[in-house]
């Protein structure tokens, strides 16, 4: 029998009997549904984390030369965390001898950071972050001035009390007015507006626009730091190859520049974002770990539940059966008539399966701070997964029908 | 090969019933030329419905031979016996046995799927088989939205649309009312005059009285066949 005459067949008894149909195909559309969104969610997850997590909070190819974890990943021993609070804070110094003796093409910005409170005018923002920074920090974290200027390397020289500020402080404080130009009081201290950073948006359901940023040598500095020391010194390559190569190199002066004997833990952290992936990257595969089983389970339920149902379709057309036989059917016609059958309640489960997971996977990108992209091998996976199912259960099935003895079949009421 | 275009020799046919044999056939011979215009007759018990199987390609004797329009039927295996079903053999059952969802032509086009023909020959045929007895209007009908008498003609139109060597009708009327029954007898003998070899398995002697040859059986024998003299000159007319 023809193949699209099989699947036409299959198509109009599914139609006849839509409620019996829906029930059957039950367990292969929560199987792929959960396929699709939770590939979804974790792809929809890792652009994210290496896009935007990584790109807004250590900046692309940069990593920190730091005294000790900033973004703190698994679980660390009370003595590692002891460690990290003895080791010897990063100085201007340290950060001078790094640029110095570095032969990797890169940039380089030391920062110090803190929360702080602004006020202007009467009124008041607080738990604002203060970044006391070089200017080249704006080329490394990529960030786009929307009104204004940055700040230049001679205002860092110099000291100058300018201030840059984060989109939605700018627009908190000022309400629609030009904040260029003004002054503001961080802790105190009078800072001119030059300029302020493009919108960002947030970091699951956090702002990245609440802060703002000054030369490493202005007044506010004092708030930060003491004199020469600063939180971390960033370094940007220009490709993931020399980034790897600058941390070797970052690592080994380091150790030479604090005499560190071979065997000795480095009493200082280098973060990349990298370190900081790695954490997700466990889960995201412990979640890819897991889901084959989930989705087995749900597929092989559903395959038996269309297997018992293609068996009772047998044992319910066996006059049919009996008839198709008197007319010529061989057995192998009878065995691809349930077969199909049984692949296409399967498929179509998949296929609504495959529409309910991609509604869930937008549900979530709607209603929770998370990301989610579908991914196109899933849409090809869920299908195939449907078209196996099928088959599979539709075999033991079909084999029963196509070995009906037709007198037998032709008798039966 | 000559006229013949059954022969059996020597057909047995025997079951196990339990522990019991049971012989249904008890070596049956038999010829039917082509166009011949046959029914075959006999009580309940006589084996009249294992010869119909038999026959019919749907079963295979114990012993002896069948050869149907030149093929040896008796030894064959299931999918060449699928084979002489689909290309030899057109049934007509009592209870009409047509697909409940298919419209008339599909089901008409059954055995055509069967034999591989394609999807537009498939059609043609069947409209032309439909047309040729007397359903050309109603070809798109479920047979739920048809009488007895035309389900019935549908079954005779899928029967006949492969132009099998034998027509074979067990109890074709069976179901159907005398007017009913009259106006399908009218078809086979139509089909007859226009050449078909017809088999009909009954025991009604009037369904019997429309053939040409009347052969009955008992006890699994042929217990006589003769030329059925009364309507031998009327129905052809």
């Amino acid at each position: 029998m023809p193949f699209f005459e099989a699947v036409r067949l299959a198509l109009s008894s599914i139609r006849a009997q839509k409620l019996k149909s829906f029930f059957s195909l039950v367990g292969v559309l929560i199987g792929v549904t959960f396929l699709i969104a939770v590939v979804s969610i974790v792809q929809g997850m890792n652009v994210y984390m290496t896009d935007k997590f990584a790109g807004a909070l250590i900046g692309v190819n940069t990593f920190q030369v730091r005294s000790r974890p900033n973004i703190q990943t698994g679980n660390s021993t009370e003595e590692q965390y002891r460690q990290w609070q003895r080791n010897p804070r990063i100085t201007i110094e340290d950060a001078a001898f790094l640029e110095a003796k570095m032969t990797t093409p890169a940039r380089f910005a030391r920062a110090g950071f803190d929360r702080v409170k602004i006020d202007w005018n009467g009124k008041q923002a607080k738990d604002i972050d203060l970044q006391a920074v070089d200017a080249e920090f704006f080329r490394i974290k990529h960030w786009d001035i929307s009104e204004g200027r940055i700040f230049t390397p001679q205002e860092v020289n110099i000291g100058a009390s300018v201030v840059v500020l984060g989109n939605e402080l700018g627009e908190r404080l000022f309400k629609g007015r030009d904040p260029i130009g003004q002054t503001i009081s961080i802790g105190g201290l009078p800072h001119r507006v030059i300029g302020v950073v493009a919108k960002q948006g947030t970091l699951f359901g956090i702002s990245l626009d609440k802060f703002v940023v000054t030369p490493l040598t202005s007044p506010a500095r004092r708030l930060v730091n003491r004199p020469h020391v600063i939180d971390d010194l960033h370094v940007q390559a220009e490709n993931p190859a020399q980034m790897r190569e600058a941390m070797a190199e970052a690592t080994s002066l380091m150790r030479v520049r604090r005499g560190l004997k071979p065997g000795q833990p480095d009493n200082f952290h280098l973060e990349s974002a990298e370190g900081a992936l790695s954490e997700w990257d466990k889960i995201s595969k412990v979640l890819f770990l897991a889901l084959p089983g989930l989705v087995a389970i749900s597929l092989v339920v559903g395959g038996i539940v269309i297997m018992n149902i293609m068996l009772m379709a047998v044992a319910e057309r066996t006059r049919e059966i009996g008839v198709r036989k008197a007319l010529g059917a061989k057995r192998r016609d009878i065995m691809a008539q349930f077969v199909v059958e049984s692949a296409t309640l399967s498929v179509t489960g998949a296929i609504l399966g495959i529409g309910a997971g991609i509604l869930l996977a937008f549900a979530v990108r709607a209603f929770t701070p998370l990301p989610a992209a579908v991914a196109p091998w899933s849409i090809g996976v869920g299908v195939g997964l449907g078209v196996l199912v099928g088959m599979v259960a539709g075999v033991y099935p079909a084999r029963q029908a196509a070995r009906l003895d037709p007198i037998a079949a032709l008798r039966q009421e | 090969m000559s006229d013949d275009i059954i022969r059996l020799e020597g057909i047995t046919r025997e079951y196990l019933m339990g522990s019991e044999r049971v012989l249904a056939l008890r070596g049956v011979d038999l010829t039917i030329r082509r166009n011949e215009y046959v029914a075959i007759m006999g009580p309940s018990g006589s084996g009249k419905s294992t010869m119909m199987n038999m026959l019919g390609a749907l079963d295979t004797p114990s012993a002896g031979k069948y050869w149907l329009n030149g093929h040896e039927v008796s030894q064959m295996a299931d999918d060449d016996l699928a084979r002489v079903r689909n290309r030899e053999i057109g049934f007509v059952f009592q209870t009409f046995n047509l697909l409940p969802r298919a419209s008339a032509l599909a089901n008409v086009e059954l055995p055509l799927v069967y034999a591989g023909v394609s999807g537009k020959e498939r059609k043609q045929r069947a409209e032309a088989a439909l047309e040729r007895v007397g359903l050309g209007q109603r070809m798109h009908h479920k047979p739920n939205e048809l009488s007895g008498g035309q389900r019935q003609r549908v079954a005779i139109a899928r029967a006949l649309v492969n132009e099998p060597s034998i027509l074979l009708a067990d109890e074709p009327t069976g179901n159907l009312d005398s007017t009913t029954s009259e106006e399908i007898m009218r078809v086979f003998g139509q089909l007859h005059a226009q050449g078909q070899t017809v088999l009909v398995v009954t025991h009604e002697p009037d369904i019997a009285a429309h053939a040409h040859r009347v052969v009955v059986l008992r006890d699994g024998k042929v217990d006589s066949d003769r030329q059925n003299p009364v309507t031998a000159t009327g129905v052809a007319a």
